[in-house]
């Protein structure tokens, strides 16, 4: 890099992006080597927010680990929280009775639509649209009200336990997410006549920071960023899990590649998690929202143990290996923006900087998730 | 399915296990001696499928706990059946903990976009002087999931383009994830 910026016969200089900069959302540095405007190689820094979750993971509780599944992802914790039940509860063999699998799922897509308001806003922001945001905001701050009043908590979450729920809903939790849920209707079609039909954005967006199928292959991207390639992949329809299969919901998928493709794909998640959420509150069966013998402390029987789930950024993967005792002996977590950022150095080359701040937007990054 | 155990058998692999899915979350258990590593990547490869993550487990005492949990098993059959006999219980036994290679282990998960099958290849290295070769080759994604498993356990991807500190401090010397670390 170094030999490239101090070659007299091109002017190309070093330029870096972060780790404080309003577009990498978070403390993420990209060490740029440009030319002019354009982009010749994109490096992203990582590890500004590292905390060794995997390390801390070995040194407390199975239990004890469940907070930390919330401060990965902050904007889609519930996700994270479920991923890490659904391991444990795997390796230990604990039973879910259903109402808390309908909780799980009805929070979890709550969550997600709480994620892609956010995600939705911040983009806008970042194409230097200020307004967008604030109705978003508006919109996820109802959501945050909901989930308040169930978890205990607006941000993170830690409301699973192995085998259940914590806390069962209130009266108020049926009409008030039905009552969201009209509103959120009829602001999608706002949404849409203010943004995604705005001639900015698509110029922004159509044909620009193309990522192909095969790229997401060769860096094992997921998630919106895989299915904005055409590839059709959810974990919530691959791999069925919780009560995921009972419900009719689709996949979007776009098959262009570009900021639009991943911009829609979002948008159409958001009504495709309602029309989940609304499915589940009108069959959401009674009884316990925990299981009956789970053991105060959890022993799993010794191995590998792997699980997956869909979060609002991708496959989240736990492995676990248990030696038998009651804390694990390692503890990986898979995230799904880590993979999803790597492909960033291929895809931004030779691209102009605005654009390809708006192709990292388009990624949806969550550092603390990628740093872990 | 047959067709990967048999592509893998062929690389050749040191063993090829169907696991028990549903409680497992995987359905392939691949263990390759640490050269292989690249050629069970190309049948990955070939046949359609992403990598997921790769990681570290430090196996450090594994060998010794199991010898004398051995042991122990042993010397608590003998004292029963010396009380059967009723005599006298025999001088317990104490483990032989010479000679001991401590291991660690690198794991690559893969799986497929379109069906679900998951394969976990598994591979062990010494743990004094942890190599193995680099993926990144076949798959571009490797490069990051290696470098972080070197961060967190020393190992060494012998090829990977840059294997500097990368989730940790620049200057990092230590690896936090090896059971002898603390701060």
């Amino acid at each position: 890099m170094i030999d490239l910026a101090l070659s007299q016969n091109k002017e190309i200089f070093v330029l870096n992006l972060g780790p404080q900069h309003p577009a990498t959302h978070g403390v993420l540095r990209v060490k740029l080597l440009m030319d002019g405007e354009y982009i010749v190689s994109a490096e992203p820094v990582l590890g500004y927010i590292h905390r060794m979750h995997e390390k801390m993971g070995e040194n407390r509780t199975w239990a004890q680990f469940m907070p930390n599944t919330g401060r990965l992802d902050y904007l889609g914790a519930l996700s994270y929280n479920h991923g890490y039940a659904r391991v444990v509860e795997r390796a230990a063999g604990i039973e879910v009775p259903e109402r808390a699998e309908y909780l799980r799922v009805i929070t979890v897509e709550l969550n997600r639509i709480a994620s892609h308001l956010l995600w939705f806003g911040a983009f806008v922001l970042d194409l230097g649209g200020f307004t967008p945001l604030l109705y978003a905001f508006d919109d996820r701050e109802m959501i945050l009200d909901l989930l308040e009043s169930v978890t205990g908590a607006r941000l993170t979450f830690c409301y699973f336990r192995f085998g259940g729920v914590y806390n069962d809903i209130d009266d108020n939790f049926v009409p008030g997410t039905r009552a969201f849920i009209k509103r959120l209707r009829k602001r999608m079609p706002e949404y849409h006549n203010l943004v995604t039909k705005n001639i900015i954005i698509i110029k922004r967006l159509r044909d620009v920071g193309p990522i192909s199928a095969g790229m997401c292959r060769r860096y094992g991207a997921t998630g919106p960023v895989a299915r904005g390639s055409g590839i059709n992949y959810d974990v919530r329809k691959n791999e069925p899990y919780s009560v995921y299969p009972e419900f009719d919901f689709d996949i979007p998928v776009y098959e262009d590649g570009d900021s639009m493709a991943r911009y829609m794909v979002r948008m159409d998640e958001i009504e495709q998690s309602m029309r989940i959420v609304e499915q589940a509150l009108d069959r959401l069966p009674d009884g316990p929202v925990m299981a009956e013998k789970v053991p105060k402390i959890i022993k799993p029987k010794p191995g590998d143990y792997y699980s997956v789930v869909e979060a609002a950024r991708g496959t989240f993967g736990v492995r676990v290996v248990s030696d038998g005792t009651n804390t694990p002996y390692r503890l990986k977590l898979r995230s799904p923006t880590f993979s999803n950022l790597s492909l960033y150095g291929e895809a931004a080359r030779g691209m102009l900087l605005a654009d390809a701040l708006a192709l990292m937007g388009s990624l949806d990054l969550v550092i603390p998730e990628i740093d872990r | 399915m047959e067709n990967l155990i048999a592509q893998f058998e062929a690389i050749p692999a040191l063993a090829v296990k169907e696991a028990d899915y549903p409680v497992r979350g995987y359905h392939l258990e691949v263990t390759v001696a640490p050269e292989a590593v690249v050629a069970a990547a190309e049948v990955m490869d070939v046949a359609g499928y992403t990598l997921e993550a790769i990681t570290g487990i430090d196996w450090l005492g594994e060998e010794a706990r199991r010898r004398e949990a051995g042991v122990k098993a042993r010397n608590a059959a003998a004292v029963k059946a010396a009380k059967e006999a009723e005599e006298e219980p025999p001088e317990p036994e104490t483990a032989d903990l010479s000679g001991i290679t401590e291991e660690m282990e690198v794991v690559y998960d893969y799986t497929h976009y379109d069906h679900l099958f998951r394969v976990m290849v598994r591979c062990r290295v010494a743990r004094d002087n942890p190599g193995l070769p680099s993926i990144h080759q076949v798959f571009a994604g490797a490069d990051w999931h290696e470098k972080e498993t070197h961060d967190f356990f020393g190992i060494v991807f012998s090829g990977n383009p840059d294997l500097v500190p990368f989730i940790l401090p620049e200057d990092a010397d230590y690896h936090p994830l090896l059971k002898d670390f603390s701060t």
